[in-house]
Protein backbone atom coordinates (compact mmCIF):
# COMPACT_ATOMS: atom_id res chain seq x y z
CA UNK A 1 0.00 0.00 0.00
CA UNK A 2 3.03 2.18 0.64
CA UNK A 3 4.32 1.51 -2.92
CA UNK A 4 0.80 2.75 -4.22
CA UNK A 5 0.58 5.91 -2.44
CA UNK A 6 4.38 6.43 -3.77
CA UNK A 7 3.09 6.50 -6.93
CA UNK A 8 -0.38 8.65 -6.40
CA UNK A 9 1.79 11.55 -4.65
CA UNK A 10 4.02 11.38 -7.26
CA UNK A 11 1.59 11.51 -9.98
CA UNK A 12 -0.38 14.67 -8.18
CA UNK A 13 3.19 16.37 -8.16
CA UNK A 14 3.55 16.15 -11.43
CA UNK A 15 0.25 18.09 -11.92
CA UNK A 16 1.19 21.17 -11.99
CA UNK A 17 -2.09 22.47 -10.35
CA UNK A 18 -1.43 21.32 -6.98
CA UNK A 19 1.60 23.56 -6.87
CA UNK A 20 -0.33 26.84 -8.74
CA UNK A 21 -2.87 26.25 -5.92
CA UNK A 22 -0.38 26.03 -3.29
CA UNK A 23 1.34 29.37 -4.68
CA UNK A 24 -2.36 30.52 -5.18
CA UNK A 25 -3.11 29.92 -1.24
CA UNK A 26 0.46 31.89 -0.38
CA UNK A 27 0.33 34.94 -2.58
CA UNK A 28 -3.16 35.37 -0.75
CA UNK A 29 -2.35 34.90 2.81
CA UNK A 30 1.32 37.06 1.96
CA UNK A 31 -0.78 39.62 0.64
CA UNK A 32 -3.90 39.83 3.15
CA UNK A 33 -1.42 39.77 6.42
CA UNK A 34 0.85 42.73 4.21
CA UNK A 35 -2.30 44.72 3.61
CA UNK A 36 -3.41 45.00 7.20
CA UNK A 37 -1.59 46.46 9.96
CA UNK A 38 -3.29 44.44 12.06
CA UNK A 39 -3.02 40.89 11.91
CA UNK A 40 -6.53 39.99 13.41
CA UNK A 41 -8.08 41.96 10.70
CA UNK A 42 -5.58 39.86 8.03
CA UNK A 43 -6.92 36.39 10.24
CA UNK A 44 -11.08 37.42 9.68
CA UNK A 45 -10.27 37.92 5.94
CA UNK A 46 -8.46 34.49 5.53
CA UNK A 47 -11.60 32.84 7.58
CA UNK A 48 -13.94 32.83 3.89
CA UNK A 49 -10.72 31.95 2.13
CA UNK A 50 -10.45 28.92 3.93
CA UNK A 51 -14.22 28.29 4.67
CA UNK A 52 -15.20 28.57 0.59
CA UNK A 53 -12.04 28.80 -1.70
CA UNK A 54 -9.82 25.50 -0.01
CA UNK A 55 -13.38 23.13 -0.03
CA UNK A 56 -14.32 23.93 -3.40
CA UNK A 57 -10.51 23.86 -5.05
CA UNK A 58 -10.24 20.50 -3.26
CA UNK A 59 -13.32 18.95 -4.27
CA UNK A 60 -13.01 19.54 -7.79
CA UNK A 61 -9.77 19.01 -8.14
CA UNK A 62 -9.80 15.53 -6.00
CA UNK A 63 -13.02 14.68 -8.65
CA UNK A 64 -11.46 15.28 -11.99
CA UNK A 65 -8.22 13.45 -10.69
CA UNK A 66 -10.12 10.34 -9.69
CA UNK A 67 -12.43 9.98 -13.01
CA UNK A 68 -8.94 11.17 -14.66
CA UNK A 69 -6.85 8.19 -12.99
CA UNK A 70 -9.47 5.41 -14.75
CA UNK A 71 -6.78 3.23 -16.46
CA UNK A 72 -4.58 3.58 -13.56
CA UNK A 73 -7.39 2.14 -11.38
CA UNK A 74 -8.24 0.02 -14.36
CA UNK A 75 -4.43 -1.66 -14.67
CA UNK A 76 -4.16 -2.21 -10.98
CA UNK A 77 -7.47 -3.73 -9.95
CA UNK A 78 -6.48 -7.03 -12.46
CA UNK A 79 -2.99 -7.16 -10.72
CA UNK A 80 -2.82 -8.83 -7.24
CA UNK A 81 -3.86 -5.94 -4.93
CA UNK A 82 -6.77 -5.19 -2.81
CA UNK A 83 -9.29 -2.84 -3.98
CA UNK A 84 -9.55 -1.77 -0.52
CA UNK A 85 -5.54 -0.60 -0.40
CA UNK A 86 -6.03 1.34 -4.22
CA UNK A 87 -8.94 3.24 -2.65
CA UNK A 88 -7.18 4.10 0.69
CA UNK A 89 -3.68 4.80 -0.95
CA UNK A 90 -5.86 7.17 -4.00
CA UNK A 91 -7.33 8.81 -0.80
CA UNK A 92 -4.36 9.32 1.05
CA UNK A 93 -2.63 11.07 -1.48
CA UNK A 94 -5.08 13.50 -2.53
CA UNK A 95 -5.65 14.31 1.00
CA UNK A 96 -1.91 14.45 1.89
CA UNK A 97 -0.87 16.53 -1.07
CA UNK A 98 -3.73 19.17 -0.86
CA UNK A 99 -3.29 19.26 3.06
CA UNK A 100 0.28 19.96 2.18
CA UNK A 101 -0.45 22.53 -0.16
CA UNK A 102 -3.13 24.15 2.16
CA UNK A 103 -0.36 24.07 5.11
CA UNK A 104 2.22 26.03 2.74
CA UNK A 105 0.01 28.08 1.28
CA UNK A 106 -1.77 29.45 4.26
CA UNK A 107 -0.94 27.38 7.31
CA UNK A 108 2.64 28.68 7.12
CA UNK A 109 2.33 32.46 6.90
CA UNK A 110 -0.47 32.84 9.71
CA UNK A 111 1.39 30.73 12.05
CA UNK A 112 4.59 33.38 11.32
CA UNK A 113 2.61 36.92 11.15
CA UNK A 114 -0.11 35.64 13.96
CA UNK A 115 1.09 32.58 16.08
CA UNK A 116 -2.42 32.93 18.42
CA UNK A 117 -4.58 30.27 19.21
CA UNK A 118 -6.88 31.73 16.48
CA UNK A 119 -4.06 30.71 13.92
CA UNK A 120 -3.53 27.18 14.92
CA UNK A 121 -7.44 26.41 14.87
CA UNK A 122 -7.91 27.74 11.58
CA UNK A 123 -5.12 25.97 10.23
CA UNK A 124 -6.38 22.76 11.66
CA UNK A 125 -9.92 23.23 10.58
CA UNK A 126 -8.55 23.94 6.74
CA UNK A 127 -6.86 20.79 6.81
CA UNK A 128 -9.68 18.77 8.12
CA UNK A 129 -12.05 20.44 5.82
CA UNK A 130 -9.82 19.38 2.83
CA UNK A 131 -9.76 16.03 3.70
CA UNK A 132 -13.04 16.12 4.27
CA UNK A 133 -13.79 17.25 0.74
CA UNK A 134 -11.88 14.91 -0.65
CA UNK A 135 -13.86 12.02 0.84
CA UNK A 136 -16.99 13.53 -0.74
CA UNK A 137 -15.43 14.50 -3.80
CA UNK A 138 -14.18 10.36 -3.66
CA UNK A 139 -18.01 9.78 -3.05
CA UNK A 140 -19.43 11.83 -5.89
CA UNK A 141 -16.78 10.58 -8.58
CA UNK A 142 -17.28 6.85 -7.62
CA UNK A 143 -21.27 6.80 -7.61
CA UNK A 144 -21.28 7.88 -11.83
CA UNK A 145 -19.15 6.87 -14.51
CA UNK A 146 -20.46 10.11 -16.72
CA UNK A 147 -17.32 12.24 -15.50
CA UNK A 148 -19.80 15.70 -16.34
CA UNK A 149 -22.62 14.53 -13.48
CA UNK A 150 -20.10 13.17 -10.94
CA UNK A 151 -18.04 17.00 -11.03
CA UNK A 152 -22.33 18.03 -11.35
CA UNK A 153 -22.82 16.54 -8.02
CA UNK A 154 -19.40 17.14 -6.61
CA UNK A 155 -20.02 21.11 -7.46
CA UNK A 156 -23.73 21.31 -6.17
CA UNK A 157 -22.67 19.43 -2.72
CA UNK A 158 -20.26 21.95 -2.46
CA UNK A 159 -22.88 24.73 -2.70
CA UNK A 160 -25.28 23.03 -0.80
CA UNK A 161 -22.64 23.13 2.46
CA UNK A 162 -20.94 26.65 1.59
CA UNK A 163 -23.93 28.27 0.99
CA UNK A 164 -27.39 26.96 0.68
CA UNK A 165 -27.42 24.91 4.17
CA UNK A 166 -27.12 28.13 5.86
CA UNK A 167 -29.85 29.93 3.73
CA UNK A 168 -32.16 26.57 5.08
CA UNK A 169 -31.25 27.00 8.40
CA UNK A 170 -32.18 30.57 8.62
CA UNK A 171 -35.44 29.81 6.50
CA UNK A 172 -36.02 27.26 9.39
CA UNK A 173 -35.28 29.33 12.06
CA UNK A 174 -38.07 32.33 10.90
CA UNK A 175 -40.77 29.99 10.22
CA UNK A 176 -40.42 28.63 13.70
CA UNK A 177 -38.96 31.80 15.65
CA UNK A 178 -41.89 31.19 18.02
CA UNK A 179 -40.25 28.09 19.31
CA UNK A 180 -36.65 27.74 21.21
CA UNK A 181 -34.51 25.98 18.35
CA UNK A 182 -31.06 26.87 20.38
CA UNK A 183 -30.49 23.12 20.95
CA UNK A 184 -31.54 22.84 17.83
CA UNK A 185 -29.17 24.61 15.87
CA UNK A 186 -26.28 23.61 17.70
CA UNK A 187 -27.66 20.19 16.29
CA UNK A 188 -27.95 21.64 12.92
CA UNK A 189 -24.19 23.44 12.87
CA UNK A 190 -22.67 19.67 13.70
CA UNK A 191 -24.45 18.41 10.23
CA UNK A 192 -22.32 20.79 8.07
CA UNK A 193 -18.93 20.88 8.78
CA UNK A 194 -18.50 23.90 6.86
CA UNK A 195 -20.55 25.64 9.39
CA UNK A 196 -18.56 23.56 12.30
CA UNK A 197 -15.31 24.91 11.22
CA UNK A 198 -16.68 28.33 11.56
CA UNK A 199 -17.82 28.71 14.44
CA UNK A 200 -14.60 26.53 16.09
CA UNK A 201 -12.45 29.25 14.56
CA UNK A 202 -15.06 32.26 15.11
CA UNK A 203 -15.54 30.98 18.72
CA UNK A 204 -11.44 31.07 19.19
CA UNK A 205 -11.58 35.10 17.26
CA UNK A 206 -13.58 35.95 20.55
CA UNK A 207 -15.97 38.22 18.37
CA UNK A 208 -18.87 35.20 18.97
CA UNK A 209 -20.56 38.51 20.91
CA UNK A 210 -21.50 39.78 17.53
CA UNK A 211 -23.27 36.88 17.06
CA UNK A 212 -26.24 37.40 19.74
CA UNK A 213 -28.19 34.99 21.25
CA UNK A 214 -27.45 32.32 19.51
CA UNK A 215 -23.78 32.89 19.81
CA UNK A 216 -24.15 32.82 23.25
CA UNK A 217 -25.75 29.16 22.62
CA UNK A 218 -22.97 28.27 21.14
CA UNK A 219 -20.38 29.45 23.34
CA UNK A 220 -21.98 27.69 26.09
CA UNK A 221 -21.46 24.40 24.20
CA UNK A 222 -18.53 24.45 22.10
CA UNK A 223 -16.56 26.87 24.12
CA UNK A 224 -16.62 24.14 26.46
CA UNK A 225 -13.69 21.45 26.29
CA UNK A 226 -16.74 18.50 25.92
CA UNK A 227 -18.24 21.05 23.35
CA UNK A 228 -15.00 20.85 21.28
CA UNK A 229 -14.35 17.29 21.73
CA UNK A 230 -17.52 16.44 20.41
CA UNK A 231 -17.22 18.84 17.39
CA UNK A 232 -13.62 17.18 16.65
CA UNK A 233 -15.41 13.56 16.72
CA UNK A 234 -18.25 14.81 14.58
CA UNK A 235 -15.58 16.12 11.85
CA UNK A 236 -13.87 13.09 12.37
CA UNK A 237 -16.58 11.23 12.34
CA UNK A 238 -17.31 13.11 8.85
CA UNK A 239 -13.99 12.27 7.22
CA UNK A 240 -14.86 7.97 8.02
CA UNK A 241 -18.22 7.85 7.20
CA UNK A 242 -18.11 9.91 4.01
CA UNK A 243 -15.12 7.83 3.33
CA UNK A 244 -16.24 4.54 3.82
CA UNK A 245 -19.64 4.92 1.85
CA UNK A 246 -17.15 5.53 -1.33
CA UNK A 247 -14.79 2.73 -0.37
CA UNK A 248 -17.91 0.07 -0.01
CA UNK A 249 -19.12 1.51 -3.41
CA UNK A 250 -15.71 1.36 -4.87
CA UNK A 251 -15.43 -2.49 -3.90
CA UNK A 252 -18.19 -3.59 -5.39
CA UNK A 253 -18.23 -1.61 -8.74
CA UNK A 254 -18.09 -3.19 -12.10
CA UNK A 255 -14.39 -1.56 -14.07
CA UNK B 1 -7.99 -24.56 -12.10
CA UNK B 2 -10.88 -22.44 -13.20
CA UNK B 3 -14.02 -22.71 -11.78
CA UNK B 4 -17.33 -20.74 -12.93
CA UNK B 5 -20.44 -21.76 -11.76
CA UNK B 6 -24.21 -20.61 -12.65
CA UNK B 7 -22.24 -17.10 -13.24
CA UNK B 8 -24.63 -14.58 -14.12
CA UNK B 9 -24.39 -10.50 -14.92
CA UNK B 10 -26.55 -8.22 -16.07
CA UNK B 11 -25.83 -4.49 -17.37
CA UNK B 12 -29.09 -2.87 -17.11
CA UNK B 13 -30.80 -4.47 -18.86
CA UNK B 14 -28.78 -6.38 -20.87
CA UNK B 15 -27.87 -10.00 -19.83
CA UNK B 16 -24.15 -9.71 -20.07
CA UNK B 17 -23.46 -13.48 -18.42
CA UNK B 18 -26.46 -15.59 -18.35
CA UNK B 19 -26.27 -18.94 -16.36
CA UNK B 20 -22.70 -19.75 -17.22
CA UNK B 21 -20.31 -22.60 -15.96
CA UNK B 22 -17.44 -23.54 -17.33
CA UNK B 23 -13.81 -25.16 -15.40
CA UNK B 24 -10.84 -24.50 -17.24
CA UNK B 25 -7.87 -27.35 -15.95
CA UNK B 26 -3.99 -26.57 -16.40
CA UNK B 27 -1.87 -27.60 -19.38
CA UNK B 28 -5.57 -26.17 -21.92
CA UNK B 29 -5.04 -24.18 -24.50
CA UNK B 30 -8.79 -22.70 -24.06
CA UNK B 31 -10.19 -20.28 -27.32
CA UNK B 32 -13.07 -18.18 -25.74
CA UNK B 33 -15.06 -17.65 -29.32
CA UNK B 34 -18.40 -15.74 -30.18
CA UNK B 35 -19.66 -12.86 -31.79
CA UNK B 36 -19.11 -8.94 -30.66
CA UNK B 37 -20.86 -8.39 -27.37
CA UNK B 38 -21.71 -12.10 -26.55
CA UNK B 39 -20.05 -11.94 -23.36
CA UNK B 40 -16.18 -12.86 -23.74
CA UNK B 41 -14.98 -10.23 -21.85
CA UNK B 42 -17.18 -10.00 -19.00
CA UNK B 43 -16.36 -13.61 -18.10
CA UNK B 44 -12.62 -12.94 -18.72
CA UNK B 45 -12.93 -9.65 -16.17
CA UNK B 46 -15.53 -11.91 -13.97
CA UNK B 47 -12.82 -14.19 -13.78
CA UNK B 48 -10.22 -11.36 -12.35
CA UNK B 49 -12.68 -9.73 -10.05
CA UNK B 50 -12.68 -6.61 -12.11
CA UNK B 51 -16.66 -7.16 -12.68
CA UNK B 52 -18.36 -8.86 -9.92
CA UNK B 53 -21.19 -11.13 -10.91
CA UNK B 54 -24.57 -10.97 -9.90
CA UNK B 55 -25.17 -14.37 -9.21
CA UNK B 56 -22.97 -17.86 -9.30
CA UNK B 57 -19.27 -18.13 -7.75
CA UNK B 58 -16.04 -18.34 -9.53
CA UNK B 59 -13.00 -20.44 -7.83
CA UNK B 60 -9.91 -20.09 -8.71
CA UNK B 61 -7.82 -23.36 -7.24
CA UNK B 62 -10.73 -24.31 -5.23
CA UNK B 63 -10.49 -21.03 -3.12
CA UNK B 64 -14.15 -18.06 -4.26
CA UNK B 65 -12.30 -15.28 -5.67
CA UNK B 66 -15.03 -12.99 -4.11
CA UNK B 67 -13.44 -11.20 -1.60
CA UNK B 68 -9.76 -12.85 -2.58
CA UNK B 69 -6.99 -10.51 -4.32
CA UNK B 70 -3.96 -12.86 -3.55
CA UNK B 71 -4.87 -15.30 -6.65
CA UNK B 72 -4.26 -12.61 -9.35
CA UNK B 73 -0.67 -13.06 -8.84
CA UNK B 74 -0.99 -16.49 -10.57
CA UNK B 75 -2.52 -14.64 -13.49
CA UNK B 76 -0.87 -12.48 -16.39
CA UNK B 77 -3.39 -10.86 -18.06
CA UNK B 78 -3.65 -8.57 -21.37
CA UNK B 79 -7.03 -6.46 -21.58
CA UNK B 80 -8.07 -6.15 -25.04
CA UNK B 81 -7.34 -2.13 -25.22
CA UNK B 82 -4.19 -1.61 -22.59
CA UNK B 83 -5.04 1.80 -21.12
CA UNK B 84 -2.51 3.24 -19.03
CA UNK B 85 -1.44 6.68 -17.23
CA UNK B 86 -0.70 8.93 -19.84
CA UNK B 87 2.56 10.89 -18.48
CA UNK B 88 4.12 8.05 -17.44
CA UNK B 89 6.86 6.65 -19.30
CA UNK B 90 7.10 2.56 -20.42
CA UNK B 91 9.85 2.36 -17.90
CA UNK B 92 7.69 3.80 -14.84
CA UNK B 93 4.96 1.12 -15.71
CA UNK B 94 7.26 -1.96 -15.88
CA UNK B 95 8.91 -0.47 -12.90
CA UNK B 96 5.61 0.50 -11.18
CA UNK B 97 4.40 -3.83 -11.85
CA UNK B 98 7.50 -4.95 -10.56
CA UNK B 99 6.97 -3.16 -7.42
CA UNK B 100 3.81 -4.17 -7.35
CA UNK B 101 4.63 -7.67 -7.80
CA UNK B 102 7.84 -7.68 -6.41
CA UNK B 103 5.95 -8.27 -2.39
CA UNK B 104 5.45 -12.01 -3.65
CA UNK B 105 8.88 -12.86 -3.45
CA UNK B 106 8.78 -13.89 -7.49
CA UNK B 107 12.17 -14.59 -9.61
CA UNK B 108 14.05 -11.96 -11.33
CA UNK B 109 10.76 -10.29 -13.75
CA UNK B 110 11.40 -11.65 -17.17
CA UNK B 111 11.67 -8.83 -20.03
CA UNK B 112 12.62 -11.31 -22.71
CA UNK B 113 9.08 -10.83 -24.37
CA UNK B 114 9.77 -6.86 -24.42
CA UNK B 115 13.58 -6.94 -25.65
CA UNK B 116 11.75 -9.30 -28.89
CA UNK B 117 9.20 -6.49 -29.16
CA UNK B 118 12.00 -3.74 -29.13
CA UNK B 119 10.72 -2.18 -26.39
CA UNK B 120 13.60 -1.97 -24.38
CA UNK B 121 14.81 0.78 -26.96
CA UNK B 122 11.79 2.97 -26.39
CA UNK B 123 11.43 2.88 -22.68
CA UNK B 124 11.81 6.35 -22.04
CA UNK B 125 8.46 6.86 -24.30
CA UNK B 126 5.43 7.90 -22.66
CA UNK B 127 2.49 6.18 -22.91
CA UNK B 128 0.49 8.79 -24.41
CA UNK B 129 2.57 8.92 -26.99
CA UNK B 130 2.33 5.32 -28.11
CA UNK B 131 0.94 3.67 -31.50
CA UNK B 132 -2.14 1.61 -30.74
CA UNK B 133 0.48 -1.58 -31.62
CA UNK B 134 2.65 -0.68 -29.43
CA UNK B 135 0.54 -0.23 -26.22
CA UNK B 136 -0.65 -3.88 -27.15
CA UNK B 137 3.26 -4.88 -27.02
CA UNK B 138 3.53 -3.19 -23.73
CA UNK B 139 0.38 -5.46 -22.47
CA UNK B 140 1.92 -8.60 -23.84
CA UNK B 141 4.73 -7.52 -21.92
CA UNK B 142 3.72 -7.05 -18.68
CA UNK B 143 1.32 -10.19 -19.04
CA UNK B 144 4.27 -12.47 -19.57
CA UNK B 145 6.97 -10.57 -17.09
CA UNK B 146 5.77 -12.36 -14.17
CA UNK B 147 5.58 -16.35 -14.80
CA UNK B 148 2.16 -16.91 -13.68
CA UNK B 149 0.35 -20.43 -14.53
CA UNK B 150 -2.64 -18.56 -15.82
CA UNK B 151 -2.43 -16.35 -18.83
CA UNK B 152 -5.68 -14.56 -20.03
CA UNK B 153 -5.53 -12.79 -23.45
CA UNK B 154 -8.07 -10.81 -24.61
CA UNK B 155 -7.79 -10.63 -28.20
CA UNK B 156 -3.87 -10.29 -28.10
CA UNK B 157 -3.36 -10.22 -31.67
CA UNK B 158 -4.80 -6.99 -32.43
CA UNK B 159 -3.27 -4.11 -33.96
CA UNK B 160 0.03 -6.41 -33.69
CA UNK B 161 2.45 -6.63 -36.68
CA UNK B 162 2.55 -9.71 -38.14
CA UNK B 163 6.03 -10.14 -36.50
CA UNK B 164 4.84 -9.28 -33.13
CA UNK B 165 1.81 -11.98 -33.65
CA UNK B 166 4.01 -14.50 -34.58
CA UNK B 167 6.57 -14.10 -31.55
CA UNK B 168 3.72 -13.89 -29.35
CA UNK B 169 2.42 -17.16 -30.82
CA UNK B 170 5.58 -19.18 -30.21
CA UNK B 171 5.90 -17.31 -26.72
CA UNK B 172 1.95 -18.77 -26.08
CA UNK B 173 3.44 -22.08 -27.62
CA UNK B 174 6.39 -22.03 -25.36
CA UNK B 175 4.26 -21.54 -22.44
CA UNK B 176 1.31 -23.82 -23.51
CA UNK B 177 4.49 -26.44 -23.37
CA UNK B 178 5.28 -25.66 -19.49
CA UNK B 179 1.93 -27.15 -18.97
CA UNK B 180 -0.19 -23.94 -18.16
CA UNK B 181 -3.11 -22.62 -18.65
CA UNK B 182 -3.76 -19.91 -21.75
CA UNK B 183 -7.48 -18.62 -22.10
CA UNK B 184 -7.83 -16.82 -25.79
CA UNK B 185 -10.20 -14.73 -27.40
CA UNK B 186 -9.76 -13.79 -30.74
CA UNK B 187 -11.50 -12.99 -34.20
CA UNK B 188 -8.55 -14.28 -36.12
CA UNK B 189 -9.30 -17.97 -36.51
CA UNK B 190 -6.74 -18.94 -38.66
CA UNK B 191 -4.46 -18.37 -35.84
CA UNK B 192 -5.77 -20.16 -33.34
CA UNK B 193 -5.16 -23.46 -35.45
CA UNK B 194 -1.97 -24.73 -33.71
CA UNK B 195 -2.68 -23.37 -30.26
CA UNK B 196 -5.68 -24.27 -29.08
CA UNK B 197 -6.94 -27.66 -27.27
CA UNK B 198 -10.54 -26.98 -26.57
CA UNK B 199 -13.49 -24.35 -27.82
CA UNK B 200 -15.85 -22.38 -25.78
CA UNK B 201 -18.52 -20.77 -27.60
CA UNK B 202 -20.42 -18.17 -26.40
CA UNK B 203 -23.80 -16.51 -27.59
CA UNK B 204 -25.73 -13.95 -26.45
CA UNK B 205 -24.16 -14.25 -22.67
CA UNK B 206 -24.77 -17.92 -23.03
CA UNK B 207 -22.52 -20.65 -23.52
CA UNK B 208 -23.28 -23.05 -26.21
CA UNK B 209 -20.64 -25.54 -25.90
CA UNK B 210 -17.23 -26.09 -24.26
CA UNK B 211 -15.13 -29.26 -26.53
CA UNK B 212 -12.06 -30.53 -27.18
CA UNK B 213 -10.76 -29.46 -30.52
CA UNK B 214 -10.57 -33.15 -31.27
CA UNK B 215 -14.23 -33.69 -30.76
CA UNK B 216 -15.44 -30.15 -32.41
CA UNK B 217 -13.59 -31.32 -36.00
CA UNK B 218 -15.38 -34.77 -35.78
CA UNK B 219 -18.38 -33.33 -34.95
CA UNK B 220 -18.49 -30.54 -37.98
CA UNK B 221 -16.48 -32.48 -39.70
CA UNK B 222 -14.13 -29.96 -40.77
CA UNK B 223 -10.15 -30.01 -40.25
CA UNK B 224 -9.92 -26.51 -39.95
CA UNK B 225 -11.05 -24.30 -36.78
CA UNK B 226 -12.38 -21.09 -38.63
CA UNK B 227 -14.32 -23.71 -41.15
CA UNK B 228 -15.78 -25.66 -37.89
CA UNK B 229 -17.12 -22.65 -36.37
CA UNK B 230 -18.57 -21.07 -39.66
CA UNK B 231 -20.42 -24.66 -39.33
CA UNK B 232 -21.49 -24.57 -35.95
CA UNK B 233 -22.69 -20.68 -36.73
CA UNK B 234 -24.54 -22.02 -39.59
CA UNK B 235 -26.39 -25.11 -38.11
CA UNK B 236 -27.61 -22.82 -35.39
Amino acid sequence: MNKLVKYVCTDILRNRIVIGYTFFLLLISLSLFSLEDNAAKGMLSLLNLVLIIVPLVSVIFSTIYIYNSAEFIELLVSQPLRRKHLWSSLFIGLAGSLSLAFLIGVGLPVIIYDATATAWMMTGMGVVLTIIFVAIAMLAAVATRDKAKGIGISIFLWLFFAVLFDGLVLFALFQFEDYPLEKAMVVAAALNPVDLGRILILLKMDISALMGYTGAVFRDFFGTQTGMLIALVVLLLWIFVVFKLSLRKFNRKDL
Amino acid sequence: MIIASNVSKKFGKLKALDNVSVACNKGECIALLGPNGSGKTTLIKSILGMVVPDSGFITFNGKNILHDWLYRRHIGYMPQIGRYPDNMTIEQVFSMMKDIRSAEGNKQPDNSLAEQFGLMDILQKRMRTLSGGTRQKVSASIAFMFDPDVFILDEPTAGLDPVAAEVLKERIILEKSKGKLVLITSHILSELDDLITHVIYMQEGSMLFHKKIGDLQADTGEIKLSKAIAAVMLKK
